[in-house]
């Protein structure tokens, strides 16, 4: 195809996608002015019905906990992807990579980075703790926590070496940390078929509004979430250094 | 949309654009990060902060650091 044909081709393609997003635009409610049927419907039953404040976490994981059921599970498959793909390889060896540079010494992490990674690591834990714990009440949850928690761990290999993660966990509790949180959702959800309702039914007491232990089984679901994400965040980040920083092609080890 | 919306969302438009014009990917990763924090500021603007937080930690920091970590392996391959 030459030049002048492609760019034909570009240029009909493009206009009329311009055209037609444009006529889209238009045509779309002004901003912030659409508000659908189940939006304040929902800001109206949540805390008198499962006494839970933070209205996302009610619709996401009550009024519609099978969809995010869904949503955990794609992040589950996607981590077990990750893994499965970094895995070593055959003729991958475990060791240092080949100094290049051998006339340039490589430099150490500065005071700076480990007092501040060393410094930031638990206020992160503990913050990320109280988001999965206080999903409910306030804004966060599982997902938002876990990615926090992770953060912390993320911190301490900053602060440090990779050797320094290996006392921390090892990847088999990590594997096991996620699938528990993962099977978790679906125990929790079990619960509801128990009481003689439906999957996922929020059917524990709902306890005094604005408590720690209210909300039914939100917390619960937010614990679990929390730690596949937590788990299985890390778990990614374990395989993506190991690759990098551990494993080698045959003959590429210094000696 | 109030002021502060409207130069939010330009910043995120801007950051967008610059991701996308920058070439070369260890730069590229960086620029993308500082993107990934323009939007979370955007979704905590627009009264989001749990998505925000989210976007924070997901987008300024892992995804940038699985970039950088996959760009180690590639290049530390090539000689």
């Amino acid at each position: 195809m030459t030049l002048r044909i492609r760019r034909v081709v570009f240029l009909l393609a493009g206009g009329t996608l311009a055209a037609l997003m444009l006529g889209s635009f238009a045509a779309l409610p002004s901003f912030g002015g659409s508000h659908g049927a189940y939006g304040p419907l929902l800001d109206h039953l949540s805390v008198p019905q499962h006494h839970i404040t933070d209205v996302v976490t009610a619709v996401n994981f009550d009024y519609r906990g099978f969809d995010t059921l869904g949503e955990e599970f794609i992040f589950f498959a996607a981590v077990l992807g990750v893994a499965l793909i970094l895995r070593a390889q055959r003729g991958e060896v475990v060791g240092h990579s080949v100094d290049y540079a051998t006339d340039r010494a490589v430099p150490p992490t500065s005071d700076v980075v480990r007092v501040l990674g060393l410094g930031l690591t638990p206020p992160t834990v503990l913050f990320g703790l109280y988001v999965v714990a206080h999903g409910h009440l306030t804004p966060g949850g599982g997902f938002q926590g876990g990615v926090v928690l992770a953060t912390g761990v993320l911190l301490i290999y900053l602060a440090g070496e990779l050797e320094d993660l290996h006392g921390l966990y090892t990847e088999a509790a990590l594997e096991r940390a996620e699938a528990i949180g993962a099977a978790g959702f679906i125990g929790v959800g079990l619960l509801g078929l128990a009481a003689g309702t439906a999957f996922l039914d929020n059917t524990l007491p709902v306890g005094r509004i604005g408590s720690v232990f209210s909300a039914g089984m939100v917390p619960l679901v937010n614990a679990s979430v929390g730690l596949e994400i937590a788990a299985g965040l890390v778990l990614l980040l374990t395989n993506f250094l190991h690759q990098t920083i551990v494993l080698r092609a045959p003959g590429r080890v210094s000696r | 949309m109030t002021p502060l919306q409207v130069m939010i969302l330009l910043f995120v438009a801007a950051g967008g654009t610059a991701v996308v014009a920058t070439r070369e990917p260890l730069r590229q990763a960086m620029v993308a990060s500082l993107f990934g924090i323009l939007l979370a500021i955007l979704f905590f603007v627009l009264q989001a902060p749990d998505v925000a937080l989210s976007e924070v930690v997901v987008g300024a920091v892992a995804l940038p650091l699985m970039i950088l970590v996959s760009l180690a392996k590639i290049r530390g391959g090539q000689r």
